[in-house]
């Protein structure tokens, strides 16, 4: 090899060269990955912990139509963390019964629009959920009835304790009100989709 | 080559005689240097002083004396115009993030505080508010002249790639500074700008966990907006003008389309 002793397999310049950029890289990966690491770690942390609220004795609610509440859904952060939602009693007659699902002993809508996130009202005269923004229309259930969104709106466990209710995680349904974990709005959930949006640490 | 200094640039060679013994004896004392001389001389004195150590010169003349070629007009002007609206939004938010404070509870009434209290604030907020605005309509402008004057045919092909991701980040501090005043309109603009990020299949979903630092709307939304808004973007963009207009100095402008070339003598007098 040019300009090296003979048995040698590298050149001095080329070692310290080698040796100088290595050392160059080491001192840049030190700093630029735990910045990194630190930067990304909330996408890898659970920020919205179980919790359990309570909205109103049992009585409030009926199962014919759907009574408002505010809970808070990020804590820390005043007025933004809360959000409305509309909740009514679960009716194992009329309503959908998903097969190896126990039902939620209450029906809790949340108001982020399945399309973009904004929020839905429901109207009590058509029995329907619209959304201002992009013209989204729901039915009683929450299933997509008009306009762009790509699955039902996502619904709150429920429980009962002492005789008042409680709502708990959010979780996202597909058009067959199946239960998944919950989703960003625009998520699609059928058939292959569910792999294409898949459920995050942070949920 | 370093294109020749300007005429009014050029020292003037010294006068026959001048301040010397002649041979019909000697000269008369030159005059007294006047203010304006030794003015001149100090200038020269100090770019001297700099250019000796820095060797900046023919950079500079290189920069700022470049020839263009004929038919050159004031749509030419409009890529200094978009650096000066871009230097606008960076001395306006410098001073905005004096009063400014990046929490969820604090960020809405210090914008308002801003506006309403801050002595000349709604005007510089108003100037950075606009002024995003204009930024955009201006870099549109000017990639349509580069467009339709075909500057981004070779040898600027890269220019134009490196143009395209200056208007990208300009996109993103337009997104990301949205949500800082953290009133109903730029709080719901961005929850839908977000889910916007999380429709793309795969990547999307973690992508909108990383704008949000979370699966919510949190605590740390908006240093980390704030962050990325003040911080990494126009650092990126900085970078990147650099980049541009050493491109520009290098290659140098086109000519508009509507002047032919002048080749015709050219090639009668070659065959």
């Amino acid at each position: 090899m040019a300009g090296a002793f003979e048995g040698e397999t590298i050149t001095r310049r080329g070692l310290m060269t080698g040796t100088a950029l290595a050392a160059g890289g080491i001192a840049t990966m030190a700093f630029a990955l735990p910045a990194l690491g630190f930067a990304l770690g909330p996408v890898f942390e659970d920020t919205t912990p179980t919790r359990w609220q309570d909205v109103g004795p049992e009585d409030d609610f009926n199962d014919e139509t759907y009574v408002q509440r505010v809970i808070n859904i990020a804590p820390d952060i005043g007025e933004a963390g809360k959000t409305t939602i509309y909740v009514r009693t679960f009716n194992p007659d009329r309503d959908k019964v998903i097969e190896g699902q126990d039902p939620q002993p209450f029906v809790a809508i949340s108001t982020r629009c399945a399309h973009l996130g904004c929020p839905v009202r429901y109207i009590q005269a058509s029995q329907k959920f619209v959304c201002p923004c992009h013209g989204g229309v729901y039915g009683f259930e929450g299933e997509v009835e008009g306009g762009p969104p790509v699955r039902p709106l996502d619904r709150f466990y429920t429980r009962v304790e002492a005789g008042r209710v409680e709502i708990g995680d959010r979780f996202s349904l597909n058009s067959d009100l199946e239960r998944f974990a919950p989703r960003d709005p625009s998520n699609h959930l059928d058939g292959l989709w569910q792999y294409l949006y898949p459920s995050r640490p942070t949920t | 080559m370093t294109p020749p200094l300007p005429r009014a640039l050029r020292p003037k060679p010294p006068r026959p005689g001048d301040g010397r013994n002649g041979p019909n004896g000697p000269v008369v004392a030159p005059p007294k240097p006047t203010v304006k001389d030794r003015t001149l001389e100090g200038t020269a004195s100090a770019v001297g002083w700099l250019e000796e150590r820095t060797g900046l010169g023919p950079f500079t003349r290189v920069l700022l004396f470049r020839k263009i070629p004929k038919g050159t007009n004031w749509y030419y002007t409009l890529g200094s115009a978009t650096l000066f609206a871009f230097l606008s939004q960076a001395v306006t938010g410098v001073f905005l993030a004096m009063y400014y404070e990046p929490d969820a509870s604090r960020a809405y009434e210090s914008a308002s505080r801003i506006t309403n209290e801050v002595f000349l604030g709604e005007f510089v907020r108003g100037m950075h508010k606009w002024g995003s605005t204009v930024m955009i309509i201006l870099i549109f402008l000017h990639m349509g002249r580069t467009f339709v004057f075909g500057a981004y045919k070779y040898p600027r092909e890269l220019n134009w790639v490196i143009g395209v991701v200056l208007l990208v980040l300009t996109l993103l501090m337009g997104l990301t500074g949205y949500l800082l005043p953290f009133d109903q309109r730029s709080f719901w603009a961005t929850v839908v700008a977000v889910n916007i990020n999380a429709s793309g299949p795969l990547v999307g979903p973690y992508l909108a966990d990383f704008l949000r630092a979370g699966a919510e709307f949190g605590p740390t939304t908006i240093p980390r907006f704030y962050a990325l808004h003040m911080l990494l973007v126009p650092g990126l963009i900085i970078a990147l003008i650099g980049a541009h207009l050493y491109l520009v100095a290098k290659l140098g402008t086109t000519a508009p389309p509507w002047l032919k070339a002048e080749k015709k003598d050219l090639l009668t007098e070659e065959i």
